[in-house]
């Protein structure tokens, strides 16, 4: 069988490269990005990295902040998720078949491509993406998705490679030297319970899984745990997954700018959420049938009261119609809404999720054809004036105006690529 | 059960002629769009907006909306977005003998500005288009 070949092209410090694309005075700083509602750092430039942890607190790391001049930003998905489609549109060039694996990193299949010297085709694609979008990002070739990913590990560390890796180029020996300074926590799909199980065996690097012995493999590892051993001896397992399967699972919680200490207000956060999930839900065609809802206070702080509670509820037929999922929501909120607590955080789950073709009609239920048209066709039209208008431009009074508990991002940049009013001025 | 026909609806004028087929229906094609004449590569393409009076002898003025191309070649000549340390600038690119590099205004008002050897200078991308209001209000 001819061996595979695959790349992953991952954008170095996704976040915070965005950031200095354009913005030409964080250019030469040291730049953090902060999660949602400004609490914990999701990205690091590279020269900051020594002293900020990811994940890290925002409220720690104040002294590195005034030492350093680092700048901190908010997250600003509207210009990360532009410049990431961009990225995105130059690797769909070099190759047609492309897994997006995530806001920053893409799998390429190459195995029918005839390319001579893989490193200089690296290299390529490296400075046209920096060309187009101001990203810096590394390749790394291989057999296997898993070594790519193992590679990729290498390549970021070690800047003597100049940001492009071909483990296809290296003898089997040199590829070995590298696996045995991989930590097998850093394997890819190894989580951590599964990788101290494994050092309780002596296995301790990805080298060592490798070359683990096949009695063993086969009495005490997963069928994953197999797939991965045979992925890093390079026969390909895991195919490019060109289109995802639609999530079983909705999710939209988010954690307050400040505590919610009203049932009036506790209604409008739960609206948005189930607004928003309602238009996740629709985006990728689907129905829900089952809504969950929970409000609960921080756990942290231990000198208030504290209290959780959550509520689901089996909607009477699938639905999409934002109306219908914000009803549910509130009726759930009634049932458990205490007074007297500050509220933290709340969110609204979808599940029991099916594709709206495949929707079963049920001739005595609640359920009627006319009005299910009805509902799409607004649901329809709400969604595309959103898109066109911008997100929130139609919704729902119940939502609220002023949304004063919306999460805090003090420190976003602008718009550069979505709105007319935000382009940067020079 | 959706019907697929609300996927991807579009809302077009005027009324379904449902008497004879149109002549026409054998050669439609897409009405002009803007953005293929701007933004040929839609990868590289970005729109700025210009603040200030430098470069009104180039015909670009206050407000104006620029499109800048990081995929075109910088050369002499060619009015570019650059970054001199910690600010982006609007000027002509000058390479002169000695390779010495300037960037200059088109505006008297304004000197040129030598930046050879600077480290702290680069050329952000290359201004293609030039998009200037006539009417205020429309």
């Amino acid at each position: 069988m001819k061996n595979k070949l695959f790349a992953l092209v991952d954008a170095n410090n996704f976040y915070a490269s965005c950031e200095r694309v354009f913005n030409a005075a964080v250019r030469t700083k040291p730049v953090v990005v902060l999660s949602n509602n400004d609490s914990c750092v999701v990205a690091r430039s590279n020269d900051i990295k020594k002293y900020v942890r990811m994940g890290q607190p925002v409220f720690e790391i104040q002294d590195v902040i005034r030492e350093f001049d680092v700048q901190v930003f908010s997250s600003n998905y509207s210009l990360y998720a532009t410049l990431s489609a961009r990225f995105k549109a130059v690797l769909a060039e070099f190759c047609a078949r492309q897994e997006i694996y995530s806001i920053d990193e893409s799998f390429l299949e190459m195995t029918d491509m005839l390319i001579e010297d893989l490193t200089e085709y690296g290299r390529a694609l490296k400075v046209r993406v920096l060309q187009d979008t101001g990203l810096p990002v590394s390749v790394c070739f291989a057999a296997t998705k898993c070594l790519t990913k193992i590679g990729m590990e290498i390549v970021k560390h070690d800047p003597s490679y100049g940001g492009v890796l071909d483990l296809t180029g290296l003898a089997e020996q040199e590829q070995d030297a590298l696996l045995a300074l991989v930590a097998i926590e850093d394997v890819w799909g190894i989580g951590h319970r599964y990788a101290s199980f494994l050092r309780n065996y002596g296995i301790e690097t990805a080298k060592q899984l490798k070359y683990a012995d096949e009695t063993w493999i086969r009495k005490y590892l997963t069928v994953t745990g197999e797939r991965i051993v045979l992925e890093l001896r390079g026969t390909a397992c895991m195919p490019l997954e060109l289109e995802r399967p639609p999530k079983q699972g909705i999710m939209s919680s988010k954690t307050f700018g400040r505590e919610i200490k009203t049932q009036s207000e506790m209604e409008e956060a739960l609206a948005n959420y189930a607004a928003r999930a309602g238009e996740k839900l629709r985006q990728q065609d689907s129905l829900a049938s089952c809504l969950t809802i929970f409000i609960r206070t921080n756990s942290f702080k231990t000198d208030i009261p504290q209290y959780a509670g959550s509520y689901t509820i089996n909607l009477p037929y699938p639905t999409a119609f934002t109306p219908d999922l914000v009803r549910a929501a509130l009726y759930g909120l009634k049932q458990i809404y205490q007074e007297g607590y500050s509220y933290y955080k709340a969110g609204v789950s979808l599940t029991k999720i099916t594709p709206q073709s495949a929707l079963q009609i049920d001739l005595f239920g609640e359920f009627a054809l006319t009005q299910q048209y009805k509902k799409a066709r607004l649901m329809l039209v709400v969604d595309a004036i959103n898109r066109i208008y911008g997100h929130d431009t139609l919704f729902f009074a119940i939502q609220g105006i002023t949304r004063n508990w919306r999460m805090r991002q003090f420190k976003l940049s602008q718009r550069f690529t979505t709105q007319w009013s935000e382009l940067l001025t020079i | 059960m959706i019907d697929p026909v609300f996927r991807n609806v579009r809302f077009l004028p005027g009324t379904v002629n449902a008497g004879f087929p149109s002549p026409a229906s054998d050669y439609e094609e897409r009405e002009l769009d803007i953005n293929d004449l701007v933004m040929p590569h839609p990868t590289s393409s970005y729109f700025m907006r210009v603040s200030g009076d430098s470069m009104t002898g180039a015909c670009i003025y206050h407000d104006d909306i620029i499109v800048i191309d990081r995929a075109i070649t910088a050369a002499h000549n060619r009015i570019v977005v650059a970054r001199i340390g910690e600010e982006f600038t609007l000027k002509r690119l000058q390479l002169m003998k000695g390779r010495k590099i300037f960037l200059k205004a088109e505006n008297p008002k304004y000197l040129a500005m030598e930046v050879t050897g600077r480290d702290d200078f680069e050329v952000w991308g290359v201004v293609t288009w030039v998009l200037h209001r006539q009417l205020r209000r429309i």
